[in-house]
């Protein structure tokens, strides 16, 4: 979800303030957290909110006048992996870091993960969700955010029970996000017995007519697609405008506002997004939810958005392990192994690979241009 | 496979040639400029992109906020062919004085003129995405590479036969490139202008002893082809309702390849190939699935290549057919 400029701006205006008193309070025998991810460039609108939870995260922490005080510094990555390296390395020598929340992205997450190993320096990232980083066998990676896979069977067994499709087509975009996220999704519907179809459009071309025409004739009760939301607006307008009705989902990459405006009007009224984050202003899904919205309002003046939940787990995690008496890298990162810290997302725990206990996916309904939360993929219902 | 050919068939062609008559009118820019300086300009895509700005300008202007259908659309589809073609045509002629004229005047070899034309293509887009998009529609910096729509079509189904039914918006298309390349056609033939255009084409050092001014037809050559791209653009706002500031590369490339399939420097060739790479784009997306739909079009195009390298109808300008 991106920030609109206005709340941005201010939301670093706000930032540079707590940043200013953190680091103040900080001196002196206190600790730092690291926190790297697009502060900047294109896609800043997605960290931003992380940024605004792990500032609100570490002053409630210092608020409480605790023996081992933490800052908090950034790293602008800008989601370049050699600039993220850089960085990390930085981080780890220069400033001492005894944790980084983030990288916020994958790609940059699998740059700077050999870095933060061989320094020993435990991360936890809130967004990362490519399902190849647990692969590779990080003791000091973690992540509070399901990855692609668990999002990909959590939405197809969504779209099985909750939407009770019995025919569904599947569209990507083609990319390295894309691609897998569909492929899981027909996998887990096709397992579930529906009828299935595949295409793909071109991210970089704006006529989708020949994947819409392959759309028409099967006549599904159900598209998926995997992508972003640019791309996923523009298919549902052209969708729309054949006179075809079914059913749009699509996953995290288009949980946007922008997809009911490239759709334009009414037409993307109903569609289903998926995303394995936490969105929830009016805590729907609980108190804690409340409780960290209302901060994080009362602080930014802005609703939490994409991974604010998840961001603000993060950080509690390490502050957690900070408060219990953990001043080194090894015995933060053995602390975090062990965890189980209810948190507004869910309740923090790591498997051994560093991947999140908890594999719930949520589901998102457009309607005009807010997403509200509709519930867990698990249980949630939508009438056909 | 084949039943996917037959049941997505009519479909496909109406799409395709809706598609293929866009690409056949940004081909005719490609195809002229060829034709009299044997130059691939290859900033028209951005000549094209400026157009859609320029529909989109327009659209906003009006305050257009229901959809529009039937003599109103048509209306308004008159006025953004007018402003786009006049802003598009003027953005040629200015690329042409800045980027190209100099270069030529100086003797220049075509390879410098071609490195300026990449150079003014990636200048017109970041100007767009940095500064011009973001002032215009008041985004911050890094958000000029959003999509910017703008909403005025009513689609409706004018005819309906089993699964062949025509769109209003895909006749209009289609009706109004071929009535623009028929103009053209017949402005080249038989204009005293067009006679010009194709005097340099054949023999730039003969049409001068005979009095053709250069200048004068090259710059006509630009406003033309430009213009071309502009109404190019009013027909794809009405098919897409959205543009940003790379739209014009995509277009651009499957333009210049439909200029090359028809017969670089022909302007028929330009319909025919436009025409035909939407028709193969489409039906190859309905054999193959959408992945290999630009597979399958260059692979026609090798083919139709090896049997006639100078493509479908030949190079044609200069031999003083048009």
């Amino acid at each position: 979800m991106k920030v609109s400029g206005a709340v941005a701006l201010s939301a670093v205006l706000a930032l540079a303030a707590a940043c200013g008193s953190s680091s103040k309070s900080g001196g002196g025998g206190g600790l730092t957290l690291g926190l790297m991810g697009d502060l900047t460039g294109e896609n800043s609108g997605i960290v931003i909110p992380i940024k605004n939870s792990a500032v609100l995260a570490v002053d409630q922490y210092n608020a409480t006048n605790p023996k081992t005080k933490v800052t908090l510094k950034f790293y602008d990555s800008q989601a370049k992996p050699d600039q993220a390296t850089n960085l990390a390395k930085t981080a780890v020598k220069t400033d001492k870091i005894v944790g980084l929340i983030g990288p916020a992205f994958s790609g940059e997450s699998a740059a700077v993960g050999p870095v933060l190993e061989e320094a020993k320096v435990p991360s936890i990232s809130a967004s990362a969700t490519n399902a190849k980083l647990a692969g590779n066998g990080w003791k000091y990676w973690h992540r509070v955010i399901a990855n692609d896979d668990v999002q990909g069977a959590g939405i197809g067994g969504f779209i099985t029970t909750g939407v009770g499709a019995k025919k569904v087509f599947i569209v990507s975009d083609n990319s390295t996000y894309g691609q897998p996220l569909a492929a899981k999704v027909q996998a887990t519907v096709t397992a579930a017995g529906a009828q299935t179809q595949a295409d793909v459009i071109d991210p970089k071309g704006s006529d989708y007519a020949s994947t819409v025409n392959k759309i028409k004739p099967f006549a599904p009760d159900a598209i998926f697609f995997g992508g972003y939301y640019a791309q996923a607006g523009k298919l549902v307008k052209q969708l729309r405008e054949a006179g075809v009705k079914a059913r749009f989902l699509s996953g995290d990459g288009s949980l946007d506002k922008g997809l009911a405006a490239g759709a334009t009007g009414t037409n993307a009224d109903g569609s289903l997004i998926g995303c394995p984050c936490l969105i929830d202003p009016t805590g729907t899904a609980g108190a804690a939810s409340k409780t960290f919205a209302d901060a994080y309002k009362a602080k930014f003046n802005a609703d939490p958005a994409i991974y604010s939940a998840e961001a603000y787990d993060a950080t509690n995690a390490f502050l957690a392990a900070i408060k219990a008496g953990n001043t080194t890298t090894d015995t933060i990162n053995t602390y975090l192994s062990t965890i189980n810290l209810p948190g507004v997302s869910k309740t923090i725990k790591f498997k051994p690979t560093g991947e999140v206990d908890a594999n719930d996916v949520y589901i998102y309904k457009v309607t005009g241009a807010t997403l509200p939360l509709l519930g867990n993929a698990g249980t949630a219902k939508v009438t056909p | 496979m084949l039943h996917d050919f037959i049941v997505q068939f009519w479909p496909s062609t109406t799409d395709g040639l809706a598609l293929g008559s866009i690409y056949a009118l940004i081909a005719l820019g490609y195809t002229m400029v060829y034709g009299v300086l044997r130059l691939i300009n290859f900033a028209h895509s951005e000549i094209f992109m400026i157009g859609t700005f320029a529909s989109l300008g327009v659209i906003n202007l009006m305050g257009i906020s229901t959809p529009l259908g039937g003599i109103a659309l048509v209306g308004t589809l008159a006025l953004l062919i007018v402003v786009s073609g006049t802003v598009s045509g003027a953005s040629a002629v200015a690329l042409e004085y800045i980027a190209y004229r100099p270069l030529r005047r100086k003797g220049a070899s075509r390879l410098a003129a071609l490195i300026s034309a990449i150079g003014a293509s990636l200048f017109l887009q970041q100007l767009f995405a940095r500064i011009l998009i973001p002032w215009w529609f008041g985004l911050p910096k890094e958000k000029g590479a959003l999509p910017i729509q703008g909403r005025f079509v009513q689609r409706e189904d004018l005819l309906t036969l089993g699964s062949f039914v025509i769109r209003s918006d895909k006749l209009i298309i289609l009706v109004a490139a071929v009535v623009m390349m028929v103009v053209l056609d017949q402005f080249v033939v038989r204009t005293k202008l067009g006679r010009g255009i194709r005097a340099t084409a054949q023999d730039p050092e003969t049409a001068v002893l005979m009095g053709v001014n250069i200048d004068r037809i090259v710059s006509a050559t630009f406003a033309i082809g430009g213009a071309m791209a502009g109404v190019a653009a009013a027909l794809y706002m009405l098919r897409f309702e959205e543009t940003n500031y790379f739209v014009g590369f995509l277009l651009g490339i499957k333009a210049f390849t439909a200029a090359v399939l028809g017969g670089i420097g022909n302007l028929r060739g330009a319909l025919v190939g436009g025409l035909a790479l939407g028709l193969i784009e489409m039906y190859g997306a309905s054999i193959f699935g959408t992945q290999w739909q630009n597979v399958v079009a260059f692979v026609v195009l090798v083919l139709v290549l090896m049997f006639r390298p100078t493509g479908i109808l030949g190079e044609s300008l200069q031999k003083a057919r048009a």
